[in-house]
């Protein structure tokens, strides 16, 4: 049975499966890498399985390209179909990216011109996979360390998505701090304009200092400037379904949902502990 | 506050610019490089690219990486990331082509490509659909005349140069490995999966006879009159008899029709 996404969970990591297999890691929902679980069989499965017998689930996808020019490939909806079939997972969703060319693929988020072309491709290739999965997805603002020249910002790029495509957001909180930083734009002004009615979903993660530029790394705690701008935006859209996003240098489970009380408490109070509201 | 400019990209036609940033990334060619924007960030691009191309390498060969290190896995990986550039939409099918080029850079040490096509196969087998094995008890109602063996999805056989099998247990169990050596006749080894544990071993001489027919298509009867022009009807049936009876209680067969 389809489930509906709320209150605070997390990705789902290996060091922390038996603990979701169980079900006793006390989180609201859990999250997967889609393509993790794009298998024939085996213990992945199963332990997929196993999991979403006990908590809510959202399938969160990194290889759809939904901003190639060529479009999608058959291959890869006609799994990630399959996918959604066996788990019925409350949630689908995947980046504002493209990662394929032709027969290449990069599996990294790479960036898109915010064009109109570049928007009609996208609405084209967000349609496509809507009509073939039969659902609503949901995308991922990225994190990115170019910006093209372009006609509109991120924010009325997203809004057009939605309006034409009826998709859902996935809204990153850090993406949206690092890319602000690194092309210097006002993540604030960012908040305000994104059509929060379509958000479904809230990211928080960490990153690092590159040379030049900040890095999306998951590899370290939500740093307090995710902080400061999750309040933000539970200010202007209320509270979304949120978790944490660790990928790197994944910790013990118990400090994750230190983290995950951190959300909470901002979720309820609008600020950290001692911190005005 | 750092800020990057926007870069003149602009005008370039989206279909133009991938195929400019896909020249970017696999060949580091500056020139495509040039209108896609400032240098700092897509040298943040060609890092995360290379990095995850060698990390998935890193997954899929463990005991390569082990037997070669990480210092000459990482040059065999950069020179295989140049040659093959990622094709498929999961990262996980990146180094399907990995042993190829290994036994044509090492055509002397055949244990190194060897060492590869374990670990590959021993990873497919890992997600490799599931089945029901079938046990002696499902033997009752199989028309002998007729039946055929059919393996558990996840079953796969390779021939080997070596003792590669031995090095590769070895360096799982943390063990000094034995010296590399070839070995003829060549060993065959079969890779399948109990349950969710993937498991291999080497064929002895009289199952490798009866495999070899069986795989060929042959049916048991077959099979069995095949293996009696050398051996003698009985001692034929005696031979695929424990030869299945072995293959059904390691859960590698899913049936026999």
């Amino acid at each position: 049975m389809t489930q509906t996404l709320a209150g605070f969970g997390l990705g789902m990591r290996r060091p922390h499966h038996a603990a979701y297999v169980e079900g006793s890691a006390p989180v609201d929902f859990i999250e997967v890498i889609s393509e993790n679980f794009l298998v024939d069989g085996g213990r992945p499965l199963d332990t997929l399985m196993r999991a979403r017998a006990n908590y809510p689930l959202a399938l969160h996808g990194v290889s759809l390209s939904v901003g190639s020019a060529d479009g999608l490939r058959a291959d890869y909806l006609d799994r990630l179909k399959l996918l959604v079939e066996r788990v019925e997972p409350a949630v689908v969703s995947d980046h504002l990216c493209w990662t394929r060319t032709g027969g290449f693929n990069a599996h990294d988020l790479l960036p898109l011109p915010m064009t109109e072309e570049a928007l009609g491709v996208v609405c084209a290739n967000i349609e496509r996979a809507q009509d073939h999965l039969g659902r609503r997805m949901l995308f991922e603002n990225p994190s990115s360390y170019i910006a093209f020249a372009g006609s509109m910002t991120e924010w009325e790029f997203l809004s057009a998505m939605v309006r034409r495509t009826g998709c859902g957001l996935l809204l990153d909180i850090n993406n949206i701090f690092v890319s602000a930083t690194n092309h210097g734009f006002d993540a604030l002004a960012y908040l305000d304009s994104i059509p929060w009615h379509a958000v479904d979903q809230v990211h928080l993660a960490g990153h690092s200092q590159g040379e030049a530029l900040l890095i999306d790394t998951h590899d370290r705690p939500v740093p307090d400037s995710v902080w400061s701008l999750y309040c933000a935006a539970v200010a202007r859209g209320g509270v979304r379904p949120t978790m944490i996003e660790r990928d790197g240098d994944i910790p013990p489970l118990d400090d994750l949902l230190g983290e995950l009380a951190i959300a909470r408490t901002i979720a309820t109070t609008g600020a950290r502990v001692g911190e005005a509201a | 506050m750092t800020c990057t400019p926007a870069a003149p990209a602009a005008d370039m036609p989206l279909a133009t610019l991938q195929r400019a940033f896909r020249d970017w990334l696999v060949e580091g060619d500056e020139a495509a490089a040039q209108p896609l924007g400032a240098a700092s960030g897509l040298a943040v691009y060609q890092n995360n690219y290379r990095s995850a191309l060698v990390e998935s390498l890193e997954a899929s060969y463990p005991r390569l990486l082990a037997w070669l290190g990480s210092e000459r896995f990482a040059a065999c990986a950069a020179t295989y990331a140049d040659a093959h550039p990622p094709h498929h939409w999961t990262l996980d099918a990146f180094g399907d082509r990995l042993a190829g080029m290994l036994a044509e850079l090492y055509p002397d040490d055949p244990e190194i490509a060897d060492l590869a096509r374990l670990d590959w196969a021993l990873g497919q087998a890992f997600v490799a659909a599931d089945a029901v094995p079938i046990g002696p008890a499902d033997l009752a109602a199989v028309d002998w005349d007729s039946a055929a063996i059919r393996f558990v999805p996840s079953f796969d056989r390779l021939v080997l140069r070596g003792n590669a099998d031995a090095i590769w247990r070895a360096l799982v169990s943390g063990e000094a490995p034995p010296q590399p050596r070839t070995e003829l006749p060549s060993p065959v080894v079969v890779v399948w999966r109990q349950g969710f544990e993937t498991v291999m071993r080497r064929l002895d001489e009289d199952e490798r006879r009866v495999f070899d027919l069986a795989r060929s298509g042959l049916g048991f009867a077959a099979t069995c009159e095949t293996l009696a022009q050398g051996a003698g009807e009985e001692a034929a049936v005696a031979l695929a008899g424990r030869a299945l009876g072995r293959w059904l209680g390691e859960a590698m067969v899913a049936a026999i029709d």
